[in-house]
């Protein structure tokens, strides 16, 4: 039987703005560990990445999330198929 | 209830009179527009870039929209932002509220402003003569968007 985490859950992930010109991409789809279930357990692994990831996503930075295009919280869950967007704080008008 | 995201210019005139027209009802229209300016922070700006986030920007100033009809006693209300290269004295955004007196369509207008400001996934990016930049949020923005809630 296999451990639990070699199960996963595969989003599509935006980038936007300052975020991706510090990321160099614009989307990307990413397999996570199935114990990844919410937007801050994401943002989490991605910064594990470290150089830029960490940087811009540093705890207290301000990075706005989206899930399927509404506004999410910390605590807002994911699953598979999902799009998550990371934005900056926004600056339209 | 409209909402467009686009390049083109647009003509404040021309969508009021089609607002009104038919609707002899309407008895105040409050409108807004945003215009490029040529100087932030202290620096010249030379022209900005708008982009946004196709599809959630819709969804969301649908939205804002919707809860502006649902706080005042509006008939109608426009929201028209645009996106792409602007230089200082281009319009940005427009919003017009139309309603039967002036109170409710100032207010709901000032609301579709602040929530716009704060809400909706548009991020500017200004040429300076000291290279390209992005433009930070401001808190004074958030305060404004606040008083509503």
């Amino acid at each position: 039987m296999k451990p639990d985490d070699s199960r996963i859950t595969t989003v599509e992930v935006l980038y936007f703005a300052r975020l991706r010109e510090a990321f160099g991409c614009d989307s990307e789809q990413v397999a996570v560990p199935e114990s990844v279930k919410d937007v801050a357990g994401l943002t989490a692994w991605l910064r594990q990445r470290g150089a830029a990831w960490a940087h811009e996503l540093a705890p207290g930075k301000p990075v706005l999330i989206a899930v399927n295009q509404d506004m999410a919280g910390a605590d807002t869950p994911i699953k598979s198929g999902d799009t998550v967007a990371l934005m900056p704080p926004v600056t339209g008008g | 209830m409209t909402v467009r995201v686009q390049t083109a210019d647009f003509d404040i005139g021309a969508e009021i009179a089609a607002m009104r027209r038919g609707n002899p009802k309407v008895g105040a229209v409050a409108s807004f527009i945003g215009v490029v300016r040529d100087l932030n922070e202290g620096d010249r700006v030379a022209e900005m870039t708008l982009e946004h986030y196709p599809g959630m920007t819709e969804k969301a100033l649908e939205k804002m929209v919707a809860e502006a009809r649902s706080r005042w006693d509006i008939y109608d209300a426009l929201v028209i932002h645009r996106v792409g290269t602007l230089k200082p004295g281009d319009q940005i955004v427009l919003v017009v509220v139309t309603g039967a007196h002036r109170s409710e369509a100032f207010d709901a207008c000032e609301f579709l402003m602040d929530y716009l400001k704060t809400r909706a996934p548009f991020w500017k990016k200004e040429q300076t003569p000291a290279g390209a930049r992005w433009v930070e949020a401001r808190e004074s923005d958030d305060a404004a968007a606040d008083r509503w809630s």
